[in-house]
């Protein structure tokens, strides 16, 4: 190997033993990096060239000696599928829903705790309470002690406060069954809300106070301030909440699957890929939506890697 | 500056009484459900299921009695998650720190695609690479086997430890390693004075999140494990469909199997912020 560098070196550098030393100096660099590296590339990479053969495939565990080359009949069947076309929207309308509700909720409970006040540090601890709720837990907590229709706590409250009134008849909608993807997102978004919450309130408070300080001297009215000068700087925090937000919540399978078992409209991405390949055993299917999802994501994450990427040249530059 | 501050706070008094207010309302609003959920689990069968809610029932353990010695008994599930997250963080730690340092000390050429190639394989959906993984795993032996698990829970963490990892190594001041190699420090003694002081916190924060990410994992469990490796997770979605609905006994499960994270999020605050930003937060 390293004679081989050296070789090349010789023919295209002048001087030889410079080329080389950097060579070898090169792998001692890298070879801290390489364990990690290669664990990644056999856990991550290798079973995705294997999903991709697989889809490929002609493949149900339910028909095992039928396994053959299937063309593109599998991408064909998730292209027409109409339960796939339905799981991209749904999967689209619940990240989306899930991202954009915290993120301004979690603006909104930021800039009430960026003040100094009594008791900050309790509100602050209440806040970040429901991301430390393990989501399976979180999820069945939702469905069958605040939102079951019979004892759930929403009813429960509905209850008490008509009863207040005086009423007998208080509305106890089947909140699950009336609104099954709100139902989810609300559930998301509980959990969500601090954990966008905690990072705009650290770039709240990154901020350069005396160049606010001198605007409100000027008479800039808060409303100036925070249009022209807390959200430039914020702009940053936003787009990392957004970004890994989105990261987490698209591969949402906890809620679904706990929530309303994929029914109800309410089937994702994840959850209907599960379902092809736990229930229905068709290795073939899953594998080409798998693939499709893949390529999905993708192009989707070019996207937001540009904007890591800008952000992170920012960090660097700085 | 100090003569003019106090201008400003009593310009800002005038509707800090409702702000204060509201934020209260707003934070005792999210956690409702928490401490509904640890008040149920302490309430009798019959109390936790009634509509009105009653708050003040008498409490009672038995939701936590049945859920300890009822049924199945939860402690397999529950070292299961314990090996499966503080065996999988440690490996991640282990793999993740000699990666930073060479993407950040002493950087590698073209270190910026390498670390793009990490965070990449985060946005790549996992339940594409499911049913291989699921194949392999049948076709090994490995079904069911919280090694298994170890591996992918690495797997998944490796790219968030590293990211991390390497923000905070890069904080480490260049003249401060320069100065000892200088001295004639050699590896062991630049990494135990001079690094280790500055990252030791970068390293709790990512240890944190590793294992609250790896204890709360569901799907992945839920696919490779049954009777055997079944984790805590696993084990609350069986839990409630095999026992028919017992709500003091959900709460009191669900509570028991959230314990670890809520005791560790909470007393690490700060970390928890750095942690889940990856590191770009200070």
């Amino acid at each position: 190997m390293t004679s081989v560098a050296e070789r090349t070196g010789q023919s295209q550098v002048q001087p030889p033993p410079p080329g080389a030393v950097r060579r070898t100096s090169d792998w001692v660099r890298r070879a801290p990096l390489l364990p990690a590296l290669v664990f990644m590339i056999v856990v991550t990479q290798l079973p995705f060239v294997a999903t991709l053969v697989i889809s490929f495939m002609d493949w149900n565990a339910y028909y095992p000696d039928e396994v053959g080359f299937a063309g593109v009949d599998n991408f064909r069947r998730v292209f027409t599928d109409i339960n796939m076309r339905d799981a991209v929207v749904t999967t689209i309308l619940l990240t989306a829903g899930v991202v954009l509700i915290s993120l301004v909720l979690g603006l909104g409970v930021a800039l009430l705790l960026d003040r100094k006040f009594r008791g900050r540090g309790a509100v602050r601890t209440m806040m970040i309470a429901p991301f430390l709720v393990v989501p399976v837990a979180a999820a069945l907590l939702w469905k069958h002690a605040l939102y079951n229709p019979e004892y759930g706590l929403f009813n429960g409250a509905l209850t008490r406060v008509w009863g207040w009134f005086g009423s007998d008849s208080p509305p106890q909608p089947d909140w699950i069954s009336n609104a099954p993807l709100w139902s989810v997102i609300f559930a998301l978004v509980w959990q969500w809300t601090p954990f966008m919450m905690l990072i705009l309130l650290a770039g709240l408070q990154g901020r350069p106070l005396d160049v606010i300080e001198a605007a409100r001297i000027d008479g800039a009215s808060n409303w100036q301030i925070f249009r022209s000068m807390t959200l430039p700087h914020l702009r940053q925090y936003l787009e990392l909440g957004a970004l890994l937000g989105s990261i987490y919540i698209v591969q949402n399978f906890d809620a679904v699957f706990t929530i309303t078992s994929g029914g109800l409209g309410t089937a994702n991405l994840p959850y209907t890929i599960y379902q092809i390949f736990y229930q229905a055993h068709d290795y073939g299917r899953a594998s080409a939506a798998a693939v499709v999802v893949v390529v999905g994501t993708m192009i989707i994450a070019t996207f937001a890697l540009r904007t890591v990427s800008s952000l992170f040249k920012e960090d660097t530059g700085r | 500056m100090s003569t003019l501050t106090p201008a400003v706070p009593r310009k800002k008094e005038r509707g800090g009484v409702w702000l204060t207010l509201l934020a209260w309302v707003v934070g005792v609003l999210f956690v409702l459900p928490v401490v509904w959920m640890v008040l149920t689990s302490f309430h009798s069968e019959a109390d936790a299921a009634t509509n009105p809610p009653a708050v003040f029932a008498p409490l009672t353990l038995e939701g936590y009695r049945e859920f300890f010695s009822g049924g199945a008994s939860p402690w397999p599930p529950l070292l299961n998650s314990l090996t499966a997250s503080v065996v999988s963080t440690a490996l991640v730690l282990l793999l993740a720190f000699p990666a930073a340092y060479a993407l950040s000390i002493k950087p590698v050429r073209k270190w910026t695609d390498v670390l793009f190639f990490f965070l990449s394989t985060k946005m790549l959906p996992i339940v594409a690479g499911l049913l291989p993984l699921y194949l392999f795993a049948q076709n090994a032996g490995l079904l069911d086997n919280i090694w298994l698990l170890i591996v992918f829970y690495t797997a998944m963490n490796l790219p968030i430890a590293v990211w991390m990892m390497r923000s905070f190594l890069s904080e480490v001041p260049a003249e401060m390693l320069e100065a000892a190699a200088m001295d004639g420090a050699g590896l062991t003694k630049t990494l135990r004075s001079v690094i280790a002081p500055v990252v030791t916190p970068g390293i709790a924060a990512t240890a944190l999140i590793c294992f609250i990410f790896s204890w709360n994992e569901l799907l992945f469990a839920r696919v490779l494990t049954a009777t055997v490796a079944e984790t805590a997770p696993v084990f609350l979605t069986s839990f409630v469909t095999s026992q028919g609905l017992f709500l003091a006994q959900l709460c009191a499960a669900a509570f028991v199997i959230s314990l670890p994270v809520l005791v560790a999020g909470f007393s690490a605050q700060d970390k928890l912020v750095q942690g889940l930003s990856l590191g770009s937060v200070k």
